[in-house]
C-alpha cells in the first residue's frame, strides 16, 4: 500500500505544479458585431428632388451615451415619397450593413411606423418569403395639410407576423423583442 | 388561506394535549462515530430502523427492564437489558464482525454532541422525493430556506434571506465554483449523487470558509462502512413537462479494503405548463455521473472521486425583451407574449452548463484521537448562455465562460476527552476566461484569482450538558482581471482620474484595463450548546464573517436581456462584513419535537443593485441598475415542529419570517422571502407495506415590505409617447398550494424491495406567481403535476 500512497502523492504534486504555471489571461477586444448603431430612413420624392434623411446614430451601442437623432428637412404637403430603411453597425470598421440580414430573415422581422398625429400614410413596399411585409421599403404619402408630430420607427425581432392587423402595420398584436426604436420629429409644410 | 388557519388551529389544539409514553431513541454508529444507516433495533414486537444519520426512535415501549437487540449486517449484533421509564436515550456503537471479539462499547447517557453548530439535515426520503427536481427544491423543506428561481429548473437556495455568493455549496468537501454569483445560475450538482444534504445557517462552520454570510449547504456522497454491495434505481415520471428521470447508484462498502460508489442520472423534460398556458421553451435535460473509489487501510484511507454535471436548460421565451416598452407590455398583459404548442425542443434563450469535479483525498489517523486529511480538487466549469439573436449569431452563445479552479486543503483534528481541536489551511487558484467569439462584450471578464486561508477551532465540553466552541479564520485573496471598458462607460462610472492606474491600452473607443485587488479577511465564531433538562437543548452562536465582492459586483457591464436592465458593477465596491447572532432551542425527544431559531444578522457594506437612471440606446430606453452598498439588518425566526399524534398520524410544521431593513436609506430590503408556512399531515401504516399518505399545505403570504423601485418610461400609446409607470417592485399576491403524496414498499426478495410513490403537486391547479421567481413579471408559475416514482433497492 505504500506504493499507492507514494503514487497518490506524486499525482497530487504534479497537478498542483501544473496549476501553478503562470499563464496569460489578457482579455481580447470584442467589437460588437450585432449591435445596431445607426438607423437611416431615406425618403425620396417620387417626382424627383432632394431626399429627406431621418437618422439615429448611437456610436457607443449599449454604452451610456444617448443616440443622436437628426431629420434633414421638412416634408411637402401632399407629396409622395419612396422610403428605404438601412441598419448599420458602425462599431465595426468598415461599418457592417445589417440591412441585408434583416431582409434575409424578413419573416422574423418587421418595421412599424407609428405617428402621433396625422402625418400621412405609410405603406409597406416589400414582402418576406411568406408574402408578409418587412418594411425595409415603404411609401409615404404626406398629409395634404401642414402638420407636425412624431414618427416612431420600430424594428421588431421575431414578431407574430400572422397576428391580427400586424401585416397592415398595427404593432399592438405583434409581440416579439424590440431591436430598434427611434422617435423622429417630423414637419409637413 | 382559511384552510391554513384551520390546520393551524388543529395543530395548536393538538400540541396542548399531553402525551406521555415510553420512548427509546438514540444513535447507532461505528466506533469511529460514523452513523449506520439501516440498523435494526428490536424490543419485543417493537421494531425500528436507523436513519441515514444513525438516529432511531422506538415508541410505546413497555416500562421496566427490557431486552433490546441491535443488528447490522457485517457488524456484531448487540443484546442488552435496559430499564425503561419515560424517555430513554440509548446510543449504540457497533463493532465490525471481522474484528476480534471485544466488549461492545455501549453508552447509556444523554451526552450532547461536542459541537455547537446545528446542522439541519434532509432525510434520505426527502432527497429521493426530489430525485427529478433539484437541490434548491429539496432544501426548501428546511424551515428558513426559501428558493430563488428563474423559471422552474433553475433553483437556488436562499438561507435566511441570502443566496448566491453568500451561500457557498460544499459538495463532497469541495467548495463548488460554478459561477455561483449569478442569480440565474443554479448549483451545478445532481441531487441523486448525495447521500446526505444539510444546511448550516450562518458562517459558524469556519473550516469551510469565512464568507458564508447567509449559510452553507453541505452535500456529501453516500458512505457505507460495511462489507456489502447494494444499489438503487429511481424512476420518475411527471405529467407537467411530460418527462421524467432515471437515476441509478451502486455502492460497495467496506470496513477495510476497497469501497466504491457510482451513480448516474438522466433527466428529460419538455415545456412546463402553467394552469392556463404552455410555458414555451422551459424544457430541460441533464446527464450526470458521480463516482468514487476508496481504499481503507488500518489507519488511513485514500479516495479518488469524479463527478460530472451536464445540463441544458430552456429559459421561457417570453422573458426575452428588447426594451422597457416591451417590459411594460409584458407586465400589463399578465400573459406571456409567446405561447406555442408543447414541445420537447429547447430553443434560445437557454443555458448549457457542464461541471467536472475531480478530487483526491487522503486521511491519516494517528491514533484514536487525531487525524489529518489532505485534499486536492480540480473543477472545470463551462457556462454557455444562448440568447435570441440574428443571422449568423443564432448558434453562437451570447455568454461563454470557462472557470477553472484548483484547490488544496489540509485539515487536522484532535479529539481528546473533553477537548476537540480542528485546524487547517487551504489554497486555491482560479482562472476565468470569457470567450470573445460570442461577439458580445462579456458580462464577466477574464480574471485570475488566488486565495489562501487558515483556521483554528476549539471546542470544549465543560460537562455532559455544556459545550462551548470558538473559532478564528484568516483569508487572503488576490484578484487580477483583464477587461475592456467602453471609454464612455469608464467616464460614466466616474473612473477617470480614479482608476487610471488600471488602464493598459487605449484603442480609441475602449480601454484595456487590468483591475487588481487584494483582500485580507478575518472571521470568527463563538458558540455554546447546553442541555436543558432531558428533552431540550439550547444553542447560541455569534459569528463574524467577511465576503469579498464577486466578479459580477465589481465588473458587470451591460444589458441583461431577461430583465431589460443595464447592470453596472463598480470597482470601488468594498467587502461585506456580517455580524450574526442566533439561538436555537431544540426539543429532541418525545412525541412532540421542535426547533426554533431566532436570529439577527447585521451586514455592513451589504452589496445590492439599486436603480439609478435611465439610459437611451437605439433599442429604446433602459433602467440602469448599479451595485451599491448599504448597512442592513435582517432579523427572523425559523420554526419547525414535528408531532407524532399516534402510531399512524403525524403532523409537521415549518414556518419562517424575516424582516430585512436597509438602515442607511431607511427602506425595506429587496427580495426578502415573504412569511411562509408549511403544514404536513401524514398517515402511515406499517402493516400495509409501509403505506403512507400525506397532504402538504404551503402558504406563502404577500410580501408587504419592499422598496419602491418603480420608474417611468415613455411608451407609445396610439403613436403618442406616454409617460408610463413600470411596476417592477410590487410583489405578487400570496398563494396557497396543496400537495398530495403517497407511497408503499413491497419486498421482492430477501434483499430487494420496490417502493412505489404517487404524488400530485398543486392539486387545485392554482395560478400563482412567486416573489422570488425572476420570471414573475412575465409568466405564472407551473400548474398541477402528477408524479409517479418507482424505486428499486437491491
Amino acid at each position: 500500500m505504500k506504493n499507492l500512497r507514494i503514487s497518490a502523492l506524486a499525482v497530487l504534486t504534479a497537478l498542483t505544479l501544473a496549476s501553478c504555471s503562470d499563464d496569460d489571461n489578457t482579455a481580447t477586444i470584442v467589437n460588437e458585431e450585432e449591435v445596431i448603431t445607426t438607423i437611416t430612413a431615406t425618403l425620396t420624392p417620387t417626382d424627383g428632388g432632394t431626399a429627406i434623411v431621418l437618422k439615429s446614430q448611437d456610436l457607443d451601442g449599449d454604452g451610456p451615451n444617448a443616440p443622436v437623432v437628426t431629420v434633414s428637412g421638412n416634408f411637402a404637403a401632399g407629396k409622395e415619397y419612396n422610403g428605404a430603411v438601412t441598419f448599420l453597425n458602425e462599431l465595426d470598421t468598415p461599418a457592417d450593413n445589417i440591412t441585408a440580414e434583416v431582409k434575409e430573415e424578413g419573416h422574423e422581422h418587421q418595421i412599424f411606423f407609428q405617428q402621433s398625429s396625422a402625418l400621412g400614410t405609410f405603406s409597406y413596399a416589400d414582402e418576406d418569403i411568406n408574402g408578409r411585409p418587412i418594411g425595409l421599403s415603404f411609401t409615404y404619402k404626406a398629409s395634404s395639410t401642414p402638420v407636425t408630430g412624431s414618427l416612431t420607427l420600430t424594428l421588431r425581432h421575431e414578431p407574430n407576423k400572422a397576428g391580427e392587423g400586424v401585416s397592415g402595420g398595427n404593432i399592438a398584436n405583434a409581440g416579439g423583442g424590440t431591436d430598434a426604436e427611434v422617435v423622429f420629429n417630423i414637419s409637413v409644410q | 388561506m382559511r384552510f391554513y388557519y384551520l390546520l393551524l388551529s388543529v395543530f395548536m389544539a393538538g400540541s396542548l394535549s399531553a402525551y406521555s409514553q415510553n420512548t427509546i431513541s438514540g444513535n447507532v454508529t461505528t466506533k469511529q462515530n460514523t452513523p449506520l444507516d439501516g440498523a435494526h433495533i428490536h424490543l419485543e414486537q417493537l421494531h425500528a430502523i436507523s436513519d441515514a444519520d444513525g438516529s432511531y426512535t422506538l415508541r410505546n415501549a413497555p416500562s421496566g427492564q427490557q431486552h433490546v437487540m441491535v443488528s447490522y449486517i457485517g457488524y456484531k449484533s448487540l443484546d442488552t437489558l435496559i430499564s425503561v421509564s419515560g424517555t430513554v436515550r440509548l446510543d449504540i456503537k457497533l463493532k465490525p464482525q471481522a474484528e476480534q471479539l471485544e466488549e461492545v462499547v455501549l453508552t447509556e447517557n444523554n451526552a450532547i454532541p461536542k459541537n455547537t453548530i446545528h446542522e439541519e439535515k434532509l432525510k434520505t426520503e426527502t432527497i429521493e422525493k426530489y430525485s427529478n427536481a433539484s437541490l434548491g427544491d429539496a432544501l426548501k423543506e428546511i424551515a428558513g430556506v426559501y428558493s430563488l428561481k428563474t423559471g422552474n429548473s433553475i433553483v437556488k437556495p436562499v438561507i435566511n434571506g441570502l443566496h448566491s455568493s453568500r451561500v457557498p455549496v460544499i459538495s463532497n468537501n469541495v467548495r463548488l465554483e460554478d459561477q455561483q454569483w449569478g442569480t440565474e445560475h443554479a448549483p451545478n450538482l445532481d441531487i441523486n449523487s448525495a447521500g446526505k444534504i444539510s444546511v448550516i445557517k450562518g458562517a459558524s462552520a469556519l473550516q469551510y470558509g469565512g464568507d458564508a454570510i447567509g449559510g452553507l449547504v453541505l452535500v456529501e456522497p453516500v458512505s457505507v462502512l460495511k462489507d456489502t454491495l447494494f444499489g438503487k434505481t429511481i424512476m420518475n415520471l411527471a405529467s407537467n413537462g411530460r418527462g421524467g428521470s432515471i437515476s441509478s447508484s451502486l455502492h460497495k462498502g467496506a470496513e477495510k479494503g476497497w469501497a466504491w460508489n457510482a451513480a448516474g442520472t438522466f433527466k428529460y423534460f419538455g415545456d412546463r405548463q402553467s394552469p392556463d398556458y404552455v410555458l414555451s421553451n422551459t424544457g430541460n435535460r441533464e446527464s450526470n455521473f458521480a463516482g468514487d473509489i476508496k481504499y481503507i487501510g488500518n489507519n488511513y484511507d485514500i479516495t479518488g472521486s469524479y463527478s460530472l454535471y451536464d445540463a441544458t436548460i430552456g429559459i421561457a421565451k417570453a422573458t426575452h425583451i428588447g426594451n422597457t416598452a416591451d417590459l411594460v407590455r409584458a407586465i400589463n398583459s399578465r400573459q406571456p407574449s409567446v405561447i406555442e404548442p408543447f414541445t420537447y425542443k429547447i430553443d434560445a434563450p437557454r443555458q448549457e452548463v457542464v461541471h467536472h469535479l475531480a478530487k483526491i483525498n487522503y486521511n491519516q489517523r494517528f491514533d484514536d484521537t487525531s487525524s489529518l486529511s489532505l485534499q486536492y480538487a480540480f473543477q472545470y466549469n463551462s457556462r454557455q448562455e444562448f440568447d435570441i439573436r440574428r443571422g449568423d449569431f443564432k448558434n453562437k452563445p451570447a455568454l461563454d465562460l470557462t472557470l477553472i479552479t484548483h484547490s488544496a486543503q489540509a485539515d487536522w483534528k484532535k479529539e481528546a476527552d473533553n477537548l476537540t481541536l480542528k485546524a487547517g489551511a487551504s489554497g486555491s487558484m482560479q482562472k476565468n476566461t470569457a470567450d470573445p467569439l460570442t461577439d458580445i462584450r462579456p458580462l464577466i471578464p477574464n480574471y485570475n484569482k488566488f486565495d489562501a486561508g487558515a483556521y483554528g477551532i476549539a471546542s470544549y465540553a465543560f460537562s455532559n450538558t455544556l459545550t462551548a466552541e470558538a473559532g478564528l479564520r484568516y483569508d487572503f485573496s488576490k484578484m487580477d482581471a483583464s477587461k475592456y471598458y467602453q471609454i464612455s462607460r469608464w467616464k460614466d462610472l466616474g473612473y477617470e482620474g480614479v482608476y487610471d492606474k488600471f488602464i493598459e491600452e487605449n484603442t480609441g473607443s475602449q480601454y484595456l484595463t487590468n483591475p487588481n485587488f487584494t483582500f485580507h479577511n478575518v472571521s470568527a465564531s463563538l458558540g455554546i450548546r447546553k442541555q436543558l433538562g432531558y428533552d431540550y437543548q439550547l444553542l447560541a452562536n455569534a459569528g463574524l464573517a467577511m465576503r469579498n465582492p464577486n466578479p459580477s459586483e465589481l465588473f458587470s457591464d451591460g444589458l441583461h436581456h431577461s430583465n431589460g436592465t443595464i447592470e453596472l458593477g463598480n470597482l470601488g465596491i468594498q467587502k461585506e462584513k456580517a455580524y450574526k447572532l442566533s439561538v436555537t432551542l431544540l426539543k429532541t425527544h418525545g412525541d412532540f419535537t421542535f426547533e426554533a431559531t431566532p436570529y439577527l444578522n447585521m451586514v455592513d457594506n451589504f452589496i445590492y443593485l439599486s436603480p439609478t437612471n435611465i439610459e437611451y440606446t437605439i433599442r429604446g430606453a433602459f433602467p440602469v441598475y448599479r451595485y451599491r452598498q448599504t448597512d442592513v439588518l435582517m432579523a427572523g425566526l425559523d420554526l419547525h415542529t414535528n408531532w407524532k399524534i399516534d402510531n399512524h398520524w403525524q403532523h409537521s410544521f415549518s414556518g419562517a419570517y424575516i424582516y430585512g431593513q436597509d438602515n442607511t436609506n431607511n427602506l425595506p430590503l429587496i427580495d426578502m422571502p415573504p412569511l411562509n408556512i408549511v403544514n404536513t399531515i401524514r398517515y402511515t401504516k406499517q402493516d400495509w407495506h409501509d403505506l403512507y399518505l400525506e397532504i402538504r399545505s404551503e402558504a406563502m403570504f404577500t410580501q408587504t415590505r419592499y422598496p419602491d423601485n418603480n420608474f417611468t418610461t415613455d411608451v407609445l400609446v396610439d403613436g403618442q409617447l406616454t409617460s408610463t409607470v413600470v411596476d417592477i417592485s410590487t410583489p405578487p399576491k400570496g398563494y396557497h398550494l396543496l400537495h398530495f403524496g403517497s407511497g408503499a414498499t413491497f419486498k421482492t426478495s430477501n434483499k430487494t424491495a420496490l417502493a412505489v410513490g404517487f404524488s400530485v403537486l398543486n392539486i387545485f391547479n392554482t395560478k400563482y406567481r412567486d416573489y422570488l421567481n425572476r420570471q414573475r413579471l412575465y409568466t405564472d408559475d407551473i400548474g398541477r403535476n402528477f408524479q409517479l416514482q418507482l424505486k428499486f433497492n437491491y
